[in-house]
């Protein structure tokens, strides 16, 4: 039988706030544990829980930004359940009312039609503290909680199970992650779990309109992960089916090492987490004028821009797609493009030297030492014919190692190219003398030994000869 | 719906309380006693009521995200019953 496997994805969403949700806590990553930390995120009896108001402004836009509609009466309420890590023995989070719903984000896979993936919903919430065990330093036995990370704020996105294929769920998650950090409101690191992903996996008889029992996925912290937990788990169930078993509603874990899925038994029992209307918390009124100044402050999104690409600056899809994967890098790209005007040639540096530069060095775009205006100079110097497109890959490597100006290094180097038709000629008359036998096959009809003059001439002036000057005194010349 | 000693024992194991046989009875009737007198709401037309959230008429109460000074690793570990450096220690957790 064939089996069609039908996935929802719930994702974690940390939010890059100065403070925790409900206190006024650093969230900073890697503190002393337990130092980030005051009565209201330690749970401790009385304290009185006041919601960060850029929470909501981040909600928003992560709502505005994925096609949602902005609830105008939320509340939060509580999810009880006991754990270590969970000191209030309740999750502040969202069940009935949360802040966005119905929205939905457009996927494409490569040669398939675009296709429309619905969001559930997305809430606020916080999380929970961190749990260490084993050999740590200071720890003995049993385990150590460390809650400064309980109370941080978090966006939960649900989307439908409209998810096909690991693949569909890897571009969905993808365009997710794009989005949010586009927008400034996360991280994105997924190996410090600032954007992690639970998987909902069930299989069905292709034509079925039953959906089977599904299994919760944690823990993939990567999009190799998602994949493989995701494709690991069809198999899984589909083999189950086909040996007469039944899949079980449960929560199983993925081990990247291992490239499998296992079953959390502690997590078995069914979950009753009485949720209930959180009164520490008063409801969250957002009216339609809050909803239109956060669209008003949207930045243009990654498949906008992408469209503007192509259409106003006739970039090709490739080239748009490539310098939409960040918004730090398409701005790059944009203040290059205003300095120079000639959008391809931006884009061609930018998707070549500048790329390869930033990976080689490990170099966030941020960061990138040669700025777009000295990138617009070193093209103009390429228009102007000061510098030949090879030379400028020498400039170019100098800019990055010294941060100098382009025309600084060509003033200092001597790399003004050299399109004066005696000097080149003078090259090209002894270079022709010292090779009269492929004089002699070139003018026999071996037109090929062409490449093998260009080469010399350029060779013998150092790469600064002028290409066009050369190609074209050279066909004269070589004619004889 | 009336209450069995089955659901107080379901209810007691979901908020981790130890009950003796008597206190079971006892709740279940007490929690019988407080539905019956909830039960007499359904009397009442509700029609186009919004569902109450809260006792208290009052929306949006917000804070700005700045930094207040956390209390520090010993003040926050103080009413720990054990602590194992800066960390609280419990009992192993198997995952």
């Amino acid at each position: 039988m064939k089996y069609q496997p039908v996935i929802g994805l719930e994702v974690h969403v940390q939010l890059l706030t100065d403070t925790k949700i409900f206190c006024g806590c650093p969230t900073k990553f890697g503190s002393e544990p337990n130092s980030q930390t005051c009565p209201v995120c330690l749970g401790l009896p009385g304290a009185l829980p006041v919601l960060n108001r850029k929470v909501v402004e981040f909600a928003i836009k992560a709502g505005l930004s994925t096609n949602c509609s902005i609830t105008p009466r939320s509340i939060f309420a509580r999810k009880n359940y006991f754990y270590p890590d969970l000191p209030k023995g309740y999750q502040i989070s969202q069940f009935e009312d949360p802040i966005c719903q119905r929205g939905w984000l457009d996927i494409q896979l490569e040669g398939q039609e675009p296709k429309r993936i619905g969001i559930t919903r997305i809430h606020m919430e916080e999380d929970a503290g961190k749990l260490v065990h084993g050999d740590l330093p200071g720890l003995h036995d049993g385990s150590g909680v460390d809650l400064n990370r309980a109370c941080t704020p978090l966006l939960e996105v649900v989307s439908e199970p409209d998810l096909r294929s690991s693949d569909e769920a890897v571009s969905y998650l993808k365009q997710l992650h794009q989005i949010v950090t586009w927008l400034g409101i996360c991280d994105g690191n997924m190996e410090e779990g600032s954007f992690r992903c639970d998987a909902n996996v069930s299989v069905m008889p292709v034509g079925s309109d039953t959906l089977g029992t599904r299994a919760e996925v944690k823990n993939v912290n990567s999009f190799k992960f998602v994949k493989q937990a995701i494709e690991y788990e069809i198999q899984r169930q589909i083999d189950l089916i086909e040996d007469g078993g039944t899949v079980v509603q449960e929560t199983r874990l993925f081990d990247p090492n291992l490239g499998k899925t296992r079953s959390m038994r502690s997590k078995e029992e069914a979950h009753d987490y009485r949720y209930f209307p959180d009164p520490d918390l008063v409801p969250l009124v957002i009216d339609e004028e809050w909803v239109e100044r956060s669209r008003r402050e949207l930045p243009e999104l990654p498949e906008q821009r992408r469209q503007r690409f192509i259409t106003e600056l006739g970039l090709p899809e490739y080239d748009a797609e490539v310098l939409t994967a960040n918004r730090a890098l398409s701005e790059y790209f944009e203040a290059g493009v205003a300095a120079h005007g000639n959008a391809k040639a931006v884009a061609n540096w930018v998707m070549g030297e500048i790329t390869r530069s930033l990976n080689d060095s490990g170099t966030a775009i941020q960061d990138c030492p040669v700025t777009p205006l000295l990138l617009a100079e070193l093209l103009k110097l390429i228009d102007g014919g000061t510098i030949s497109g090879k030379i400028a890959k020498t400039v170019f490597d100098e800019m990055w190692k010294s941060g100098k100006a382009p025309h600084v290094i060509v003033e200092e180097q001597g790399l003004v190219q050299v399109s004066d038709s005696g000097a080149i000629e003078a090259i090209i008359d002894g270079i022709m003398a010292a090779n009269a036998g492929q004089v002699e096959e070139y003018r026999g009809g071996k037109e090929k030994v062409f490449g093998f003059f260009v080469g010399q001439v350029m060779k013998a002036s150092k790469g600064k000869a002028n290409p066009a000057v050369v190609n074209q005194l050279l066909l004269d010349k070589l004619k004889g | 719906m009336s209450i069995s000693v089955a659901d107080v024992e379901y209810v007691a194991r979901l908020a981790r309380l130890e009950l003796g046989a008597d206190e079971k009875e006892v709740f279940a009737g007490q929690m019988n006693a407080i539905l019956g007198y909830v039960e007499k709401l359904k009397g009442l037309d509700t029609d186009g009521v919004i569902p109450t959230s809260h006792a208290v008429p009052m929306e949006n109460a917000f804070r700005e995200d700045l930094v207040s000074a956390p209390i520090g690793v010993d003040k926050a570990l103080a009413n720990a019953p054990q602590r194992s450096g800066s960390f609280f220690n419990v009992p192993q957790v198997i995952e």
